[in-house]
């Protein structure tokens, strides 16, 4: 059955939407777009180093983005750009420096639009395995990390008066999207991971009346997304990274109808 | 105030400052099981300040926190919530701690919103949102309580139900309470300690008892002249405009 490079692709685009679908929450509840972003941009430099180095994609990126997301909480705390500045600062530089390294490994054959845009032809059996297996662990400390970051990410002062410790939660999150993006580049590319993580959560913020239903949807929302986006990706001949993005747009516009809905019943 | 086995939290000459101004310097004081101390100053005095360094929120501070307890129910003075995260009353009261669906139930019907249960957060006025803070803070059975100005919002009647409440709480669970006043005169009677903050402790001491002064029973009413008390502050300075302290 996993002969079959559809077969491999959905299974893999499955177990992605299964982590993405609670992370993307957090991201969007702690407004972490754009350090998503950061995150999945450095991956570039990561894939390279893995083709220098002939080292396993996966890790490789795991590692950089940890680094990068290492680096942008010191640089926080130590110097007094706002926020928004440092991330664009660090997305555009790894960016940058990613292109420029390809550029030196020219005698690569090197896929750059199936690296930012996804790529199913390109799943092969040992990334499935690193999917569910990286995804399984990714979900694993979640849960185990779930209390005290839901706490802060409710109210930062409470969990600690409260002594939840925040700041290891924290600390842990930034690890975990680090390696969502790490096992999802394959599968969506790396300018349009973002998109899986926030685009199915506010999707289900928009028909959820509490957290946990919100995780829920914001799953099937990147599980139906996935599997249309495939079947489409497949019949149409595009990039799978769009067409799974794209489907997730038309649930989000979708799931307005709701909101539209209760607006006018309050009315 | 040598410590003892009561001691709940301790502040031994603590300080913080941010962006080099000193937000409250050179506080001690104690909670002890079973007491009530209470915090009053005028706006930006350091009182929330005080209750974040007896909590642990504020780490980089100057001096000392003794902390004998890690059992904390705490009211903070502002919490909002975010649309992007929907929370009804009953999510939040399992915040930071597991509960059973009874104690939920218990801890809400206590502070008179069990009727709230289902609702989104965000719809709440903001009396109902204090009476929610409140029982989310009790529901655990903290032995430290830290309430900032827990009553803010709530109707007079309503208020003195809470501090009625908090009281009863005290009693019962024999908890040490540090609560910050929204008001400079009128404390609980069962106040055991009041602190006067501005920027440093101006004065301490324990309330007067409003039940004997006929004046304020006429004031406050029979039940209100029960629950609150006047604190009349003996200061021995003044603070200027410019911030300079001057000796009487």
């Amino acid at each position: 059955m996993f002969d079959d490079f559809f077969i491999r692709a959905l299974i893999a685009g499955i177990g992605v939407a299964l982590v993405t679908g609670p992370l993307g929450c957090f991201v969007v509840w702690r407004r972490l777009s754009y350090f998503g972003d950061t995150l999945s941009h450095s991956a570039l430099l990561g894939v390279t180093i893995a083709y220098s180095f002939e080292l396993n994609i996966a890790v490789s990126v795991f590692l950089v983005s940890s680094i990068i997301a290492l680096f942008l909480i010191q640089l926080q705390k130590k110097t007094n750009l706002p926020g928004d500045a440092l991330l664009g600062l660090l997305a555009h530089s790894s960016l940058a420096v990613g292109l420029v390294v390809i550029g030196f490994l020219a005698f690569i054959r090197f896929d750059i639009m199936g690296l930012l845009f996804g790529d199913i032809l390109a799943v092969t059996v040992n990334d499935l395995i690193i999917i569910w297996l990286g995804g399984a662990l990714i979900l694993l400390v979640l849960k185990l990390i779930w209390k005290p970051l839901f706490a802060s990410t409710v109210n930062y002062e409470l969990a600690e008066a409260e002594g939840l410790n925040p700041d290891r939660a924290k600390a842990i999150f930034t690890i975990l999207m680090a390696a969502i993006i790490a096992i999802s580049i394959k599968m969506v590319g790396l300018l349009l991971i973002t998109g899986m993580l926030i685009i199915p959560a506010a999707m289900a913020r928009n028909i959820s009346d509490n957290p946990q239903k919100m995780v829920l949807f914001s799953v099937i929302g990147g599980l139906l997304s996935v599997i249309i986006g495939l079947f489409s990706s497949l019949e149409f001949n595009t990039a799978s990274g769009p067409s799974i993005i794209t489907a997730s747009l038309v649930l989000f516009i979708l799931s307005l109808l709701k909101i539209k809905q209760s607006i006018q019943l309050k009315n | 105030m040598g410590s003892n086995n009561n001691t709940l939290v301790k502040l031994k000459n603590v300080g913080y400052h941010q962006n080099d101004k000193w937000l409250v310097k050179g506080v001690s004081l104690e909670v002890e099981k079973g007491k009530i101390v209470t915090l009053i100053g005028p706006n930006g005095s350091g009182k929330s300040t005080t209750a974040k360094i007896a909590l642990g929120i504020y780490k980089k501070i100057e001096g000392e926190v003794e902390k004998y307890t890690n059992k904390v129910g705490y009211v903070p003075q502002k919490v909002s919530i975010d649309w992007t995260l929907p929370l009804r009353v009953n999510d939040f009261m399992v915040l930071t701690e597991n509960l059973k669906d009874d104690a939920i139930n218990e801890a809400l019907s206590l502070t008179g919103v069990v009727h709230l249960k289902n609702k989104n957060l965000g719809n709440l006025s903001g009396g109902e949102f204090q009476r929610v803070l409140l029982a989310r803070a009790i529901s655990k059975k903290p032995e430290l309580l830290v309430l900032d100005e827990p009553v803010q919002g709530v109707d007079f009647t309503g208020e003195i139900a809470l501090y009625a409440l908090i009281k009863k709480i005290s009693d019962e669970l024999n908890c040490g309470i540090l609560l910050i006043s929204h008001d400079l005169h009128t404390v609980m009677s069962a106040t055991d300690h009041v602190v006067c903050l501005n920027g440093h402790v101006c004065c301490s001491g324990s309330p007067i008892d409003v039940a004997k002064n006929m004046e304020y029973k006429a004031l406050f009413g029979e039940q209100a002249s029960q629950i609150l008390s006047v604190y009349e502050h003996r200061h021995d300075h003044v603070h200027s405009s410019e911030g300079d302290i001057k000796k009487n």
